[in-house]
């Protein structure tokens, strides 16, 4: 799988020039590895693999790296003969074992806006091409490829070191950030036609492996991985062959990914013991009692009720206390329920307007009040950006008019 | 997020307009273009001919009528609009107040967000 290796040490090749020249030269670096990554492509399948392909991406991005630097004049002389041939990098730079969480918290630099982050992180680390993202994101290549040169502009200004001289685990708060708002937004999709992509959610995944991998210890960084393992399983269940949305409980639960869950749930077993309930290791802990359970009315809700309890309390989020309120109605009822939304909507707190509806609309319809949950869907699905969820909205309200 | 920009233009308000107030339009358009391209915003922008120049399509439930010019009742017309991709609503609001219209009676922007992309050039 050339592709796949040629992904992997991307971020390792990048590293190593980086040790070399300093995140100052972050651009130029950058540039040189896809230039390499790219060579590659065209020469190894008919010249034949090297037998060792970081070397010879790190030679070869190297030797790009200082073309650029030389044709460019860019730089001082000073420079220049800093970036001499007479000492070939690939017999300077090993591997660092680290180098693509290092890369990784480089690409999420705290000057650099989310969207910016996240096209860096999926170039520089995961090794996608500029139009790959694009095509990812629905935009046009162009706006990708100001936002990667900006963000690599932006590092150099803000004097970014490399390697972090802080310790491995500072910093990686906004790296398990970008890496959830990557897989967020290939499992949810919040515009456009196809709810999830499998692509963005099948690299956020893979980048986690790395970041756990490389930090064993960090219980975040478990939780994670083991959220979106213990949602991505869900996956095959989650829409029709049109791409329409099916709501969990209506999920045909067979086509959950197993092997998945297992996985998320060992994480779990052994991250678990003797640590602080944080943010990520609770939703991963909700995700599996949904996972685990044979249906909805089979779900161990009062459980998933105090880890939401716990969840509102680490992070004040209303994105939370809403979830709450589902787990509330199935515990004590819709009206408790309802209650949550009621104090929600009148706190006036930053939320998902059109969330807050669809939650509203499904509690009324538990309640038996059918004419109130055909307006609240109606309401709903006039506030999402989302063409699936729009059409599941309207679907709602269109089975209970039919139903009455 | 993606959000167009909608510039609704009132042809009168315009034409009242001197010479040096519709170049000075035509520049901050191209100055707001050169901003949101450098931050990465930019999808795309198109200005739209004159009213005048407008065919009308109307639903019958049969055969479409076809008419030349626009709707007799309105008077607002939609003029051009940008698409843009942004972190927030708020940023979209932001970034509409620096188009030049926003500065000149009788003209408008609407913001409303994209639900859908198709095309070559999303």
């Amino acid at each position: 799988m050339p592709e796949d290796l040629l992904r992997a040490l991307a971020p390792q090749v990048l590293g190593a020039l980086l040790r070399r020249y300093g995140a100052g030269q972050f651009d130029l670096c950058e540039d040189a590895v896809q230039e390499a990554l790219l060579a590659a492509h065209e020469q190894w399948p008919t010249r034949g693999y090297p037998d060792d392909p970081a070397a010879w991406l790190i030679t070869v991005a190297g030797r790009r790296l200082i073309d650029r630097i030389r044709s460019e004049k860019r730089r001082h002389d000073r420079e220049l003969k800093h970036a001499s041939l007479a000492h070939p990098l690939a017999q300077q730079a090993a591997l660092a074992t680290d180098d693509s969480v290092q890369v990784l918290k480089l690409c999420c630099h705290p000057a650099l806006s989310p969207a910016a982050q996240v096209a860096l992180t999926l170039r520089a680390v995961a090794g996608l091409t500029t139009a790959q993202i694009a095509h990812a994101y629905l935009l046009p290549e162009t706006t990708v490829a100001q936002r990667i040169t900006r963000a690599k502009a932006r590092i150099r200004e803000a004097g970014a070191a490399f390697p972090a001289a802080t310790s491995a685990e500072d910093r990686v708060t906004p790296v398990l950030t970008v890496l959830y708002l990557m897989f967020n937004e290939g499992h949810t999709a919040t515009t456009g036609r196809a709810v999830h992509d499998v692509e963005l959610s099948g690299e956020a995944i893979r980048l986690a492996r790395i970041v756990c991998a490389e930090l064993p210890e960090h219980g975040e960084a478990a939780g994670l991985l083991a959220l979106m393992l213990l949602t991505d399983a869900r996956r095959a269940a989650r829409t029709t062959p049109s791409g329409a949305l099916i709501r969990l409980d209506e999920q045909d639960r067979s086509l959950w990914n197993q092997a998945a869950i297992a996985e998320g749930v060992a994480i779990l077993e052994c991250t678990l013991p003797g640590r602080r309930p944080s943010p990520y290791l609770l939703q991963a802990s909700i995700a599996a009692l949904h996972d685990e359970a044979p249906n909805t009315s089979e779900t161990d809700w009062p459980q998933i009720l105090v880890l939401y309890k716990l969840l509102e309390r680490e992070t004040r989020n209303p994105v939370v206390t809403l979830n709450r309120a589902v787990a509330e109605a199935m515990v004590h009822g819709p009206a408790a329920g309802l209650a949550i939304v009621e104090e929600l909507t009148a706190s006036k707190l930053q939320t998902d307007l059109s969330r807050l509806m669809a939650v509203r609309a499904h509690l009324l319809e538990q309640s038996g009040d059918r004419q109130a949950a055909i307006e609240a869907y109606h309401s709903a699905a006039r506030a999402t950006a989302s063409t699936p969820e729009h059409d599941y909205l309207l679907g709602r309200a269109r089975s209970l008019v039919e139903s009455g | 997020m993606k959000y167009l920009i909608l510039m609704q233009v009132d042809p009168s308000a315009f034409d009242s307009l001197t010479a040096e107030e519709q170049t000075a339009i035509g520049t901050g358009h191209q100055a707001f273009i050169e901003q949101i391209t450098a931050s990465g915003e930019m999808l795309s922008t198109h200005a739209l001919g004159d009213p005048t120049q407008t065919t009308t399509i109307r639903g019958t439930g049969g055969k479409p009528e076809v008419i030349d010019g626009p709707f007799a009742e309105t008077k607002e017309f939609m003029g051009g609009y940008y698409l843009i991709d942004v972190e927030s609503k708020e940023r979209a609001i932001e970034l509409a107040q620096l188009i030049p219209d926003a500065g000149i009676k009788g003209l408008s922007l609407e913001i409303r967000p994209v639900m859908f992309s198709g095309g070559a050039n999303m």
